[in-house]
């Protein structure tokens, strides 16, 4: 193999100031994600666990339907499709007036399609409680909104940490697919450094190291947000 | 835009079919590679061999810590480089799906040999069978009705994840969307048709994995 090593070049100008924005970005754009994905698949999760009828089938249309399509179409439907459709003068606002409209697409895109996957999860950890708290709180008296507030929320959240964990640390890796309609976060950054210096292996080498770190990080969070919200008692280490 | 005109999607359609054969081509290529990479590296990570154990723990941890696209392009870089000279796109994505997608079987096949009881293992033993024999035999024929379900789901998430080949510019069904989409000037039909064909695929996928699982569960 003949390679000429340069791992200098990762601390250079402006390969180093490229490799921080590069990694800005992505934080920027996959947590404004988890924000919009965990309030808009929670309420998705716990609606589809309670109701019936044409409820239901909305909530469990909207999951099938963000789930079964790739996230990279997805991006570009509402990048590129959702723009025509739209009246006018809102296609036009999206498609100039709106400041950095790749990254808001990103964000936006990248949050409804992880909500699909944390209502499934919210969904599946309420119906894993068991039946009779359900019951009990019935027969207490609670009103629906009481029994899911008091009763079943608080258990299912803590059921669906490890899950959600893993949902947690996917959107960091699923956020470099906003690279595909121009948003420059640390994949796209490191390409970039990796065409114009040649150094492939330094440049991938440093989004890799990152990557792992950002994954450690969250482990680790995780971790933290388990134990903190964990009940005492024999039932508490799931 | 002037309404939606079929006429240009079926005028691409033998293009377009094209696509869908590369797409559909490399999720067969990577599942069969990597159910075959994944079981390896499953057997080894359960094995005796502590050394041996780890290195296939890492290979897999590190794996699922970063993104498909990185994967790729560190692939896409790396093996012309390996090999000494230019191989073309399809090699360098088809080695970086088996690898990647070996990671991701390997935990569903891990979990899988883990969930048969103890006592199968031990009464394996007993009988005399060597710890490759006790899996062959006795082990992953039960662990194979528990993954079924789930090495489905993960063909329908590969399925999908091919798509990221359009960073490397192959022509599979996303990139040719893309293209006739771009060339045509006709971005609404071919992206909506697009997401059409992908849904229902993935949804015919997902149905199989769901039925699979009630399958399993009303047998017990």
């Amino acid at each position: 193999m003949n390679y000429a090593w340069n791992w200098g070049v990762l601390v250079q100008s402006p390969y180093l100031e490229w490799l921080g924005q590069g990694i800005a970005m992505t934080l920027a754009v996959s947590i404004a994600a988890w924000i919009i994905a965990l309030g808009l698949g929670t309420l998705i999760g716990i609606v589809h666990s309670g109701a019936s009828g044409m409820v239901r089938f909305a909530t469990g249309s909207y999951i099938n339907l963000f789930r079964n399509v790739p996230l990279l179409l997805q991006m570009f439907l509402w990048f590129f499709v959702v723009p025509e459709l739209l009246p006018k003068a809102a296609g036009t606002w999206l498609k100039r007036d709106l400041p950095h409209p790749e990254v808001v697409t990103a964000i936006v895109a990248l949050g409804l399609f992880t909500a699909s996957r944390v209502a499934v999860q919210v969904a599946a950890g309420i119906a894993s409680v068991p039946r009779g708290q359900s019951m009990a709180a019935r027969a207490s008296g609670f009103s629906t909104v009481q029994a899911y507030r008091l009763v079943l929320l608080p258990q299912a959240f803590r059921i669906v940490v490890p899950p959600l964990t893993s949902e947690f640390l996917t959107i960091f890796k699923n956020s470099s697919i906003a690279l595909t309609i121009g948003v420059y976060e640390l994949t796209a950054q490191t390409q970039k450094i990796q065409s114009f210096t040649y150094q492939g292996f330094e440049a991938f080498t440093a989004a890799t190291v990152v990557y792992m770190t950002i994954a450690l990080m969250v482990t680790t969070l995780m971790a933290i947000i388990e134990r903190k919200t964990s009940i005492p008692g024999p039932t508490a280490r799931g | 835009m002037s309404g939606f005109d079929v006429s240009v999607i079926l005028g691409a359609l033998p293009f377009l079919a094209k696509g869908l054969g590369l797409s559909l081509g490399l999720t067969a290529i990577a599942m069969i590679g990597g159910l075959a990479l994944g079981l390896v590296i499953a057997i080894v990570r359960l094995s005796r061999f502590r050394v041996l154990a780890t290195l296939a723990a890492l290979y897999v941890n590190g794996f699922r810590a970063v993104p498909l696209i990185l994967v790729i392009f560190w692939f896409y870089f790396l093996v012309p480089l390996l090999l000494g000279r230019p191989v073309g796109a399809l090699y360098s994505v088809l080695i970086a799906f088996v690898m990647f997608e070996g990671a991701y079987y390997s935990e569903i096949i891990r979990a899988g040999l883990k969930s048969v009881r103890p006592g199968q293992w031990q009464a394996a033993q007993a009988s005399g069978m060597s710890y490759l024999q006790a899996i062959r035999l006795v082990v992953l024929p039960q662990a194979l009705r528990k993954m079924a379900p789930l090495m489905v789901t993960q063909g329908v998430v590969l399925f999908q994840d091919t798509s990221l080949v359009y960073v490397v510019s192959l022509h599979d069904f996303m990139t040719s969307a893309s293209i006739v989409a771009n060339t045509q000037n006709r971005i609404v039909e071919l992206y909506v048709f697009a997401a059409l064909v992908y849904f229902a695929l993935c949804t015919a996928g997902s149905t199989l994995a769901q039925r699979l699982s009630s399958d399993r569960q009303r047998a017990h």
